[in-house]
């Protein structure tokens, strides 16, 4: 059981890295509180005209919003996190460095970016949430169960957004620039996590590649888990087989990229 | 006292002062005034070559950046040319030149030819002259082929190379150096203090250049100020202040076998290991006699000879001074 | 050099406005008019050199500016994507038709992309104090402002400036209710640069805001990004103080909702005269007036400090 100790202790590293950005962190509450407000009347006006799109109500609605502006962060729904400096590691060769240490890869950056998320949860989940709660008649359960069973998505989806943002660390090491694929991660992060508009409410074909897609075990899946809108062992496998894959595919590419690195010399 | 005579750069009891704030806990922090420069006077007269030099936190940095402008002094009088640099920044920039030795003044992400050509316009340089120190500054400090590659990517010294051109494209009347050699190797320090010699000699701009390295003061500066916690410690050559601050040089000897330590007068032995040994003899003594003193009466395989470090100098001078500067 | 002037011809018409209040740096002496309009000119002649310097290196890589552009132009798009999403199972929004919407989202997204053209690069500051890169800037014979507002002029934004115009233009065509005067046809280009300067003294504010706070810079997008957001959707929606706050205090509204709202015909939530609706410019000088002193504030504390 040593690497679990081991890994145990990158994670609580990451935790307390993004611990000390005090100033920051108020500062992204604020704004995510800010654009929380704005989403909200916006939602509010949409629910007004159709009362149960997406098979939410209003209160759900907007319970969804104050949840997708928690979890923003968490998920690092628009790329940051680790990604830059991963890149970063690549481009300059110092990942040869990273290849020699006693632990894997790919385990290395998922432990430091779980303790990074949980971080990000509280420092940056809780206050929003709760400013939501008192400005809008939100829909939260009151009983332990489904905030755990939220507990559970949550991390599960932070594991499916790692594999997106690793397999997207990875693909910018190949190409010379790599703004370009961060910048196209982004948009699909945004647009497709549910942060505009929930999957549910996407018309038609759209949204059910939409409701496919990685992107959707981040803030959609935990949200209807909390909300009871869907059936959590389900979304689980879901999240569950996404992770997998990404995950896998993640591994396959960083062998290749792992040789290359290691002809050219960094 | 000297006649009053208005010099380029003058100072008059410049001081700077700063508010630091300390975490004592959670939630409380303490205040604390930091003197960085505490009444500082000195006159840099133009054409001067002067060498500034200190301990790290001394105030050197802090002092070029007043003389530049960047930062406003919080009492005292300071004129460059008879500018005011807080008051009339931009007025004072078009006469100076800076280099960093630790940030560049040129565009990260750009070719260098790039940067010299938005300096060209901006410092509205006539054609003719811009041409013409183009030209000098690409062959003296060998910056040919550099002049296409992104600054990102020119090793230190080519990036130390082409800040000095960029600094002196518009012919400034002063240069100011902070730290310009720091990290170079021999070679490049070794071109960058011929390169900065023939500047003072030829066309007579005046030079303060503030370094850690004694080595760049010894060959280029004629005058050196020593400035230590914010206080002038000394002003005047070079030469004086060894004799002031009673340095002493170091001389490694390596025998032939392990012997007890070497006895001759003028130096004393500060440490053995083995066959080798550390003799401290005073820096402004030359090491010749001393070394043929050593190798008739020894068994000499090697040695070799070590200068004072500047923080060696100034802790003496400062153990030693109770208060004020030498003129 | 000539596609270059073009661009920086059609941008300096934006950056005098903002310049005639606020050019230079803080803590001069010269205060005589002839020295700040001098001040003011080499401010805009520093801006259009370094901004010009980018251009050019920007069109050196004529297909990685047609990509990033492109993608600009797609991410920014995003916006009203999400409205046309919206009125998929919609027909109006807070009694809002799509046409009467996108005539809002294309004002507010024109004028938040002309200032981020123009000196969006601003909210880099906070990094430049850390950094100590903002030294090199107080050696050179420039006001700082000017430096640091070209600084990294990325052409790219032109892409939220064109879907910006396009939206709108498909909000004119579409629109059916309007009755058109001269008077609103003049307001929409009015709107466009009250709006863009605006918008430039918010970042300007922004950034001043960076001196003292360096590492909370994300603040300033929640004004920015979310003003631009908020004015994107009819006042109507948002509850009344926030409106109020919007009006009064933080002046946004007269970026498009005051003005737009006279061209629809449309009534405000707020009980306010008609010619309020052409404050715009009048509001747009202040705010850029109060950004100009924000900035010499910073920067004269910023000297004092050092960092």
């Amino acid at each position: 059981m040593g690497s679990g100790r081991l890994y145990a202790a990158v994670a609580a590293g990451g935790f307390r890295r993004y611990a000390t950005y005090r100033a920051a962190t108020l500062a992204g509450v604020f704004t995510n509180t800010v654009f929380g407000v704005i989403l909200a009347y916006t939602y509010i006006a949409l629910w007004d005209e159709r009362p149960h799109l997406g098979g939410y109500d209003q209160s759900q609605a907007l319970t969804y919003v104050w949840l997708g502006q928690a979890l923003l962060m968490t998920m690092c729904v628009m790329g940051a996190g680790f990604e830059e400096e991963l890149i970063e590691r690549i481009r300059t060769g110092d990942i040869a460095i990273d290849l020699y240490r006693p632990a894997d890869l790919q385990l290395w950056w998922l432990a430091q970016d779980l303790g990074r998320a949980m971080f990000h949860l509280l420092g940056r989940g809780l206050i929003p949430v709760a400013f939501g709660a008192w400005a809008f008649d939100l829909t939260l359960p009151t009983s332990v169960l489904p905030w755990l069973s939220f507990l559970v998505a949550v991390v599960l989806g932070v594991v499916v957004s790692y594999g997106i943002r690793f397999l997207v660390s990875l693909a910018a090491f190949w190409l010379l620039d790599g703004a370009g694929i961060i910048q196209m991660a982004w948009l699909a992060g945004v647009f497709c996590s549910g942060m505009v508009l929930p999957l549910n409410v996407f018309p038609g074909v759209l949204g059910e590649i939409v409701r496919a897609l990685p992107w959707a075990a981040l803030i959609q899946a935990p949200a209807d888990v909390l909300m009871g809108e869907a059936d959590p062992v389900g979304t689980y496998a879901f999240q569950a087989g996404w992770a997998v894959a990404l995950l896998a595919a993640g591994r396959a590419v960083q062998a290749v990229a792992t040789r290359r690195v290691v002809v050219q010399g960094g | 006292m000297e006649p009053f005579v208005e010099s380029f750069i003058e100072l008059d009891g410049v001081e700077k002062v700063f508010d630091v704030r300390k975490k004592t806990g959670f939630m409380r922090s303490e205040r604390r005034e930091v003197r960085a420069v505490d009444s500082i006077s000195f006159r840099v007269a133009r054409g001067e070559m002067v060498g500034y030099i200190g301990p790290n936190g001394a105030g050197k940095s802090t002092t070029i950046k007043m003389l530049t402008g960047i930062l406003t002094p919080s009492g005292g009088r300071l004129r460059v040319a008879g500018i005011d640099p807080s008051r009339e920044r931009t007025r004072l920039a078009r006469r100076i030149g800076v280099v960093f030795g630790q940030r560049t003044t040129l565009w990260w992400d750009l070719p260098l030819i790039d940067s010299y050509r938005l300096m060209h316009r901006m410092y509205r340089i006539p054609d003719a002259r811009y041409k013409e120190n183009l030209d000098r500054c690409v062959e003296l400090l060998e910056l040919a082929d550099l002049l296409d590659v992104p600054v990102r990517q020119l090793s230190l010294g080519q990036r130390m190379r082409g800040d000095i051109a960029a600094a002196l494209l518009h012919d400034p009347e002063v240069l100011y150096l902070d730290e310009p050699t720091i990290g170079l190797d021999v070679i490049s320090k070794a071109r960058v203090r011929e390169f900065l010699r023939d500047l003072n000699t030829e066309r007579g701009t005046t030079v303060l250049l503030t370094t850690h390295d004694l080595q760049d003061i010894e060959q280029l500066c004629s005058r050196v100020m020593v400035i230590d916690h914010g206080r002038l410690m000394y002003d005047g050559p070079l030469t004086g202040l060894h004799e002031v601050g009673d340095s002493e040089r170091t001389l490694v000897v390596d025998l032939e076998r392990e012997l007890p330590p070497i006895e001759v007068p003028s130096a004393r032995v500060v440490r053995v290991e083995g066959p080798r040994q550390w003799l401290a003899f005073p820096a402004s003594e030359s090491a010749a006699p001393l070394v043929a003193r050593i190798a008739a009466e020894y068994p000499l395989v090697d040695l070799s000879v070590r200068e004072p470090d500047i923080e060696a100098v100034i802790a003496k001078m400062y153990a030693d001074r109770t208060s004020g500067s030498l003129a | 050099m000539g596609e270059a002037a073009g661009v920086t011809g059609a941008v300096e018409t934006g950056v005098r406005e903002d310049r005639a209040a606020h050019g230079g740096d803080g803590g001069g002496w010269d205060d005589g008019p002839l020295s700040r309009t001098a001040r003011v000119l080499d401010g805009v002649r520093a801006y259009r050199l370094i901004v010009a310097m980018w251009i050019r290196s920007t069109m050196a890589y004529r297909a990685s500016f047609a990509m990033t552009t492109f993608g600009n132009f797609v991410a920014t798009a995003l916006d009203f994507l999400t409205i046309v999403l919206m009125f998929s199972q919609i027909d109006s929004l807070g009694g809002y038709s799509l046409p009467e919407i996108a005539f809002l989202y294309g004002l507010s997204s024109t004028a938040f992309g002309i200032a981020d053209l123009v000196v969006g690069s601003m909210d880099r500051l906070g990094r430049r104090v850390r950094d100590g890169t903002l030294d090199t800037l107080l050696v050179r014979p420039a006001p700082v402002l000017a430096q640091v507002a070209a600084d990294r002029f990325a052409l790219r934004r032109l892409g939220r400036i064109t879907q910006g115009l396009l939206v709108l233009g498909y909000a004119l065509l579409a629109l059916d209710d309007v009755h058109w005067t001269v008077l609103k046809v003049l307001l929409v280009p009015v709107m466009m640069v009250s709006g863009g300067a605006i918008f430039c003294a918010v970042f300007v504010g922004g950034a001043a805001f960076q001196f003292v706070a360096r590492d909370a810079a994300e603040v300033q997008s929640a004004f920015t990004y979310g003003g631009a957001t908020l004015l994107q959707y009819p006042p109507g929606l948002f509850a009344q103080d926030l409106v109020r706050g919007v009006t009064f205090v933080f002046p946004l509204a007269f970026v498009n909702w005051l003005p737009a709202l006279y061209v629809l015909g449309r009534p405000y939530p707020l009980d306010l005269p008609e010619w309020v609706a052409f404050l715009p410019p009048v509001v747009a000088a202040g705010c850029c007036a109060l950004a100009g002193l924000a900035w010499r504030a910073g920067l004269r504390s910023y000297r004092s400090t050092g960092s």
